[in-house]
């Protein structure tokens, strides 16, 4: 029975994450049918068990009636104690749902390489034209800027400190789950910005050809010349 | 939300008086109301003690790790409830060859049709071996499913545009790596070192109640060392700054026992796996390679699962030998095809 009342509570947690969009600060949305099912059976395991219970309770009854069902039959003797952590997730996601990975990740591992390309669309319509931290970087670093000249870029992402104590705008991304992921970052120049570590920001820039290393893993870092900024709230999806 | 359930959280006193024929005390279910409550009531508190940057990075890793594996468990365990329930015992027996010799290969094969990560096929391999296939064969199975099916393998091509062999290569060194082990368990191997639990549920007459029972016990079971996995690989990833990974990707023999450590350490899903070891360009490709390879059979949380499914003398024995065998034929498939 208490197994039971445990697997309801982490069942419960699974699905209310995933309808809530909570799950999003710790997977990819790909995830999401597979977790509502996932969720949905250990609901369903933990009901059975609780009738299953019920019924052998009630039909044991007939000798002492004044005993709770949870301790009147036999075959809860062996529940792997060890089970008694899966509160922690439940503690984890319903209580204290933490947030989703910022700044103190990003300094830690590398940024992503921008990957090069055999060739640059035109960038889409649009001024300033939204682009995303990877999709700049890798056109300012492998088409020196080419497909950017000109135009002006709107880049979303979260304040980091970088080696220089300078702040760079990043971006977690990941490919399964937050232990994965691994950030972008892209220098700032240009207008000085004030915002603090972790802030969500909204930049509108222009091509920069400053390019710097990061310290960590020595990766190409890309650098963009800020216009304007403004802090913005994180958005429903956090990572790239 | 916490007020009505505060009254109920002293329930021991009246309960421990032991009733002639059962000798109960405070029931587990009493033990948890308090806890739920106290977590409740502290939930302030927690949160507040968790404020700090490595701390929260902490918490995310944790609860992101637990998220991922979350349907892999699930559906995992309701295959191995349905093997250890609905699939007669004499099936096994017809389906692999019956010399063990040759059952471990064709075990390490099946392994392709498993679409999964680690941490569904530590109870499946379990319940195999609970219906009578041969330890070394599903062992096999163990270290082969989650390593060389179709979705792992796929993601590795994409992960490693213009090197199309890796792929290849991953598959094949994993294979390799299960068939060897499995086989090596013929040889040293002692039964008395797998302790699987005493589970009479599973003999019940009803084979629903049956199933049922055997979700939640490996649900809650495998689960729970899962969580202690979970927590161990969340520490790691915190603790360890890549920078320092990083000075030792110029030894080539180093760098090979420092990404094996790494895989074993990060406890990555082996569905991802391969995007970090893309991230990691200074390293050569021998030692992404073994990073692959060792990743999907050992790491922290597969370990943990192994102690609780087969138990501490096995998991003893066998993380560390397959460790060892993970690395010398990643290497040599690196070194050859790549």
């Amino acid at each position: 029975m208490t197994q039971a009342v445990i697997m309801l509570l982490f069942g419960g947690a699974i699905i209310k994450a995933t309808v809530t969009d909570v799950f999003l600060r710790y997977v990819k949305a790909g995830l999401q049918p597979f977790l509502l099912v996932a969720g949905i059976l250990l609901v369903a395991a933990a009901v059975m068990t609780i009738w299953y219970d019920l019924r052998a309770a009630r039909r044991g009854e007939a000798g002492h009636d004044d005993h709770e069902p949870d301790d009147g039959h036999g075959h809860g003797a062996h529940e792997p104690k060890v089970g008694w952590l899966l509160l922690l997730p439940v503690l984890g996601l319903l209580l204290i749902s933490p947030p989703a990975l910022g700044s103190f990740a990003a300094g830690q591992a590398g940024s992503v390489g921008p990957a090069a390309a055999s060739d640059y669309p035109p960038l889409p319509a649009g001024d300033p034209v939204e682009l995303s931290l990877l999709d700049y970087a890798s056109r300012a670093v492998f088409d020196g800027g080419k497909s950017l000249a000109g135009r002006t870029v709107k880049l979303t992402g979260f304040i980091t400190p970088g080696p220089d104590g300078k702040p760079m705008l990043a971006r977690m991304v990941l490919t399964c789950c937050a232990a994965d992921g691994r950030p972008i970052k892209v220098g700032l120049s240009g207008v000085p910005m004030d915002a603090p570590p972790d802030a969500w920001v909204e930049v509108a820039g222009v091509y920069s050809n400053q390019v710097g290393t990061d310290p960590v893993n020595q990766a190409q870092v890309a650098y963009v010349e800020v216009k304007s900024w403004q802090e913005i709230d994180q958005p429903k999806q956090p990572y790239a | 939300m916490t007020a009505p359930t505060t009254t109920k959280g002293t329930p021991g006193p009246e309960k421990g008086t032991p009733s002639p024929e059962k000798g109960t005390t405070i029931g587990s279910l009493e033990v948890l109301a308090v806890v739920l409550v106290l977590l409740v009531l502290a939930r302030g508190r927690i949160a507040g003690l968790i404020s700090g940057a490595a701390l929260q990075t902490w918490s995310t890793v944790f609860v992101s790790v637990l998220v991922q594996a979350v349907p892999f468990l699930v559906f995992g365990v309701v295959l191995s409830a349905v093997i250890a329930v609905f699939v007669p015992r004499g099936f096994w027996a017809r389906a692999l060859p019956s010399h063990p010799a040759l059952a471990v290969p064709a075990a390490g094969v099946a392994g392709v049709i498993l679409p999964g990560c680690e941490c569904g096929s530590v109870p499946i391999a379990g319940s195999l071996i609970r219906r009578g296939v041969t330890p070394a064969a599903a062992l096999a199975f163990l270290l082969a499913a989650p390593a060389i099916n179709p979705i792992v393998l796929t993601a590795t091509v994409i992960a490693f545009p213009g090197e199309p062999m890796m792929a290849v290569a991953r598959g094949v060194a994993s294979l390799v790596v299960a068939v060897a082990m499995g086989w090596l368990w013929l040889r040293v191997g002692k039964p008395e070192w797998i302790k699987l639990p005493h589970r009479p549920d599973l003999d019940d007459e009803s084979k629903a109640r049956a199933f049922w029972a055997a979700c939640r016990h490996d649900i809650m079971h495998a689960g729970g060392f899962l969580v202690l996995g979970a927590a161990a690989a969340a520490t790691i990833n915190v603790v360890i700054p890549a920078a320092w990974l990083q000075s030792l990707a110029g030894y080539p023999v180093l760098s090979v026992i420092a990404l094996a450590t790494l895989a074993v350490l990060l406890s990555i899903c082996s569905e991802a796996d391969a995007f970090v070891a893309a991230s990691l360009s200074q390293f050569s490709l021998t030692s992404r390679l073994v990073f692959l390879v060792v990743g999907p059979m050992v790491d922290l949380k597969l370990i943990s699962m192994q102690t609780g499914v087969f138990g501490r003398r096995f998991a003893m024995r066998f993380a560390p030998a397959t460790f060892v065998a993970a690395i010398l034929v990643g290497s040599a498939f690196g070194v050859v095809l790549l």
